[in-house]
C-alpha cells in the first residue's frame, strides 16, 4: 500500500527536477502582479497573511510561547490540572476534561496543522500536477480514464473519500515513529481529496496551451517532449497552482479537523489536535462549559480564513482576466464591471 | 430552435451512457478499498472471541472463501438488483439500514436545504441590493464565516446558547424516547416529521420538529454561504438591465422593483446550483449527525466503521456513491433543458 502511494510521488520528482530553471521563472514572473497590489486586495492581502502568519509563529516557536507542554496534566508541584477548569491566571483558556491546558493544546494544535496542511499540499501537487501535465499533453485513451477516474474522486463527498482513507491508513505508517505516522496518514488522507483538483485545473490549461504557436514551434524545432512539457507547457500553467494550493490548505484544514472529530484523525497522544479537541468538548456543551469548545474552534475558523483571504486575493491578483486596471480612478464603467466579474468567482 | 433541438435527445443519451462507466469504476474503487481493509471482515465483525469454524463457516456463508473476481462480479451483480449486502455485526440488510437511517438523513437534509434558501436568499438580496455599504461587508463576512467554521463547532455554539444558557431546545436525537417509541411503532414513510403528521399526533410533530431545529440550522448555515455569494453577485448583475431601470422610471416602489423584477430573474441561476450542493450536503451531515446524535446514515457510517463492519460499511458507501452519480446525471440534464449551449460542446 505504502510502496504504491510513494512510487508516483518519487518518478515525478524526479521529472520536475530536470525543469527547475523554467519552473522558478515561470513562478517569479506568475507572482510578480503582487508586489503591485493596491487598495482593498492588497489589505485582504495583509490581514490573511498576518493571521496565517500568527499561526507559524506557534507552530515553529510551539515550545517556547506554550506555557505547558500539550499533553501535560501535572504542574510542576505534582498536583493534577483541574479537569474542565474555567480560564484562570494560571491556565488562560481553561483546562479540558483530559486535564490538559486548552491554549497549549491552541499553539500545538496550530504544529499539528500547518505539518499536516503542508504535506498535503505538497504531495498533492507533486502528484495531480504531473499528472494532468502528461494527461493533458498526450491526451488518448489514458487521459480520458484518468479523467473519469478523478471526475469520479471529485464528484464523491469529500469528506467521506478522507474518511475511508484514514480509515484504511489507520497504523499503516508506524515506522515514522509514533509522533509522526498520525500527521502522516491524516495528510495522505487529505491528499486523495485534493489530487483531482491539480489534475482537472492543470490537465485544462495544458489542452489550451498545447495548441499555442510557440508549444508547436518547440516540436517542429525537434524539443524533446520532456523540455517541451517542462519548459514551454510547465511555465505557462504553473500560475494557477499557488492560488488552487493556498485554497487547498483552507479546505485541507477543515478536512482534518473534521476526520479529528470523527475519531480518523490524528491520535491525543500523538500532538494535539483542535477537531479531536472539539469532540472531546462536545459532551460538556450542554453543561455550559464553553472554553473547552470555543477556543479550538476559533484557531480553525481564524487559521481558514487566513488562508482563504490570502487564496481569494491571490486569485483577484494572479489571474488577468480577474486583475483590475492599476491606473484608473476615473473610469469608473470600468471598475464597476471588473469588480462583479471578479465576485462572480469567489 | 428546431435545428437545435434535434441535438437534445443525443446530449441526453451521451449523458446516460456515461453513468455506466462512472458508475463502474465508483463500485470498483469501493471494492478494492473495502479489500486492501486491514484485518479480515467476518472475524472483525463478529469479535476476536468466536470459535474458529464458526468464523469458517460465516466467511463460506457470505462467499468470502471464494475467489476476489466471483466476490467481485457477486457485488457488482448484487448492487444492479438493489441488494447492497447484509450488515455483519446485527442482523440487518444495507437495505435496511437505507430505510431507517436514510429516511432521517432526508428529514435532516430537507431542514438544512430549507434553512440555506431562506438564509441564503434574503441575505443574498439584501447585500446586493446594498452593495458596497457596511451591510454588504457585514454579509459577505457572514458567507466567509459559515465556510470558515467547521459544522460540529457551529453546532456546538449552538448547542452552548440554545441548550445550555437558554434552555430552549433540545441537545441530541430525533425524538425523545416515548415519541420515539410510537413513532417507529407507526411507522409509515421512516421520516418521522412525515409520520406524525400521517398519524395526526400533533406532539410527536411538535417534539419532532424542536429537535430539528438544531441539526438543520447547523447544517444549513454551511450550505447557505454558497448560495448568499450566487444570490448577490447575480441581484447586483440584474439590477443593472434597462428593465430595472424602465420599473424605476415608471415609478414602481425600490422594495418592488428589488423583489419583484430583480430577485426573480436572479433565482434563476440558484436552481441548478441546489443540485450541486449534493456533496457538501453530504460530508456536512456525517458531522451535524456526529454533533446532534441524529440517527442517520452517516451516523450510521461511522458506527460501523468503527465496528469494523466492512460489509455494511461497503454498502453504505456504494449508495452514497450511486446517489452521487445520479444527483450528477439530474444536474447535467436540468441544465441541458434549461441552457441549450451545453448541449454544443
Amino acid at each position: 500500500m505504502t510502496s504504491e502511494f510513494m512510487t508516483p510521488t518519487a518518478a515525478t520528482a524526479e521529472t520536475t527536477r530536470g525543469v527547475r530553471r523554467g519552473r522558478f521563472a515561470g513562478l517569479r514572473r506568475a507572482l510578480a502582479p503582487v508586489g503591485e497590489a493596491r487598495g482593498l486586495p492588497k489589505w485582504v492581502l495583509y490581514i490573511g497573511g498576518v493571521l496565517v502568519l500568527v499561526f507559524v509563529v506557534f507552530a515553529i516557536f510551539a515550545p517556547w510561547i506554550s506555557p505547558y507542554r500539550f499533553d501535560q496534566y501535572l504542574d510542576s508541584h505534582g498536583h493534577r490540572f483541574p479537569k474542565s477548569g474555567p480560564p484562570s491566571s494560571v491556565h488562560w483558556f481553561g483546562t479540558n476534561i483530559m486535564s490538559t491546558d486548552v491554549f497549549s493544546h491552541i499553539v500545538y494544535g496550530s504544529r499539528t496543522a500547518l505539518e499536516v496542511i503542508v504535506i498535503a499540499v505538497v504531495i498533492s501537487m507533486l502528484v495531480g500536477v504531473p499528472l494532468g501535465l502528461f494527461s493533458g499533453y498526450y491526451g488518448g485513451p489514458l487521459d480520458r480514464l484518468l479523467v473519469l477516474v478523478m471526475d469520479a474522486m471529485f464528484a464523491f463527498p469529500s469528506l467521506l473519500l478522507a474518511i475511508l482513507v484514514a480509515f484504511l491508513l489507520r497504523g499503516k505508517f508506524g515506522f515514522l515513529g509514533a509522533s509522526f505516522s498520525g500527521i502522516m496518514s491524516a495528510a495522505i488522507s487529505i491528499t486523495v481529496v485534493y489530487i483531482p483538483q491539480y489534475f482537472r485545473v492543470i490537465r485544462n490549461s495544458v489542452i489550451s496551451v498545447r495548441e499555442e504557436p510557440y508549444v508547436e514551434a518547440a516540436r517542429v524545432l525537434g524539443a524533446k517532449p520532456r523540455t517541451v512539457i517542462g519548459r514551454y507547457v510547465f511555465g505557462n500553467v504553473v500560475q494557477n497552482v499557488p492560488v488552487i494550493g493556498t485554497l487547498n490548505a483552507a479546505d485541507a484544514l477543515l478536512t482534518l479537523a473534521g476526520l479529528g472529530f470523527l475519531g480518523y484523525g490524528v491520535q491525543p497522544t500523538e500532538a494535539a489536535e483542535w477537531g479531536y479537541d472539539l469532540q472531546r468538548a462536545l459532551g460538556e456543551a450542554s453543561g455550559g462549559i464553553w472554553w473547552t469548545s470555543v477556543y479550538p474552534g476559533l484557531a480553525i475558523v481564524l487559521l481558514v480564513t487566513g488562508l482563504t483571504l490570502v487564496g481569494e486575493s491571490l486569485n483577484d491578483l494572479l489571474n488577468p482576466v480577474l486583475r483590475r486596471p492599476q491606473l484608473l480612478p476615473v473610469n469608473i464603467v470600468d471598475d464597476v464591471e471588473g469588480e462583479v466579474t471578479s465576485a462572480d468567482t469567489h | 430552435m428546431s435545428r437545435s433541438s434535434g441535438s437534445l435527445p443525443r446530449y441526453l443519451l451521451t449523458r446516460l451512457l456515461l453513468v455506466i462507466p462512472m458508475v463502474w469504476i465508483l463500485l470498483t474503487v469501493v471494492f478494492v478499498l473495502m479489500r486492501v481493509a486491514p484485518g479480515d471482515p467476518v472475524q472483525a465483525s463478529l469479535g476476536g472471541r468466536v470459535p474458529h469454524a464458526v468464523i469458517e463457516q460465516k466467511r463460506h456463508e457470505l462467499g468470502f472463501d471464494k475467489p476476489l473476481i466471483v466476490q467481485y462480479g457477486r457485488y457488482v451483480g448484487g448492487v444492479l438488483h438493489g441488494d447492497f449486502g447484509q450488515v455483519l455485526s446485527e442482523n440487518r440488510s444495507v437495505t435496511n439500514v437505507l430505510a431507517h437511517e436514510g429516511a432521517a438523513t432526508l428529514e435532516l437534509s430537507a431542514a438544512a436545504m430549507f434553512v440555506a434558501l431562506v438564509l441564503g436568499l434574503s441575505i443574498g438580496v439584501l447585500i446586493g441590493r446594498f452593495r458596497d455599504t457596511p451591510i454588504d461587508v457585514i454579509g459577505r463576512l457572514f458567507g466567509i464565516l459559515t465556510y470558515a467554521a467547521p459544522v460540529f463547532w457551529v453546532g456546538i455554539l449552538l448547542q452552548l446558547l440554545f441548550v445550555a444558557k437558554l434552555g430552549w431546545l433540545p441537545s441530541s436525537g430525533q425524538a425523545d424516547v416515548l415519541q420515539n417509541i410510537d413513532l417507529s411503532q407507526h411507522a409509515h414513510t421512516n421520516i418521522y416529521l412525515v409520520d406524525a403528521l400521517i398519524n395526526g399526533s400533533w406532539g410527536d410533530f411538535r417534539n419532532v420538529l424542536v429537535h430539528l431545529i438544531l441539526p438543520g440550522v447547523t447544517l444549513g448555515l454551511l450550505v447557505c454561504g454558497v448560495f448568499i455569494r450566487l444570490v448577490r453577485v447575480n441581484v447586483i448583475q440584474t439590477l443593472k438591465h434597462d428593465y430595472i431601470e424602465a420599473a424605476r422610471a415608471r415609478g414602481i416602489s425600490e422594495t418592488r422593483v428589488v423583489l419583484r423584477h430583480a430577485f426573480r430573474n436572479a433565482l434563476v441561476p440558484v436552481v441548478t446550483v441546489v443540485g450541486l450542493q449534493a456533496a457538501l450536503l453530504m460530508s456536512g451531515a456525517v458531522l451535524t449527525e456526529a454533533t446532534f446524535n441524529w440517527p442517520g446514515i452517516g451516523h450510521a457510517l461511522i458506527f460501523y466503521l468503527n465496528q469494523r463492519d466492512y460489509v455494511a460499511v461497503q454498502g453504505i458507501v456504494t449508495v452514497f456513491a450511486l446517489i452521487v452519480v445520479g444527483v450528477s446525471l439530474v444536474i447535467d440534464i436540468v441544465t441541458a433543458l434549461i441552457d441549450p449551449r451545453v448541449r454544443y460542446s
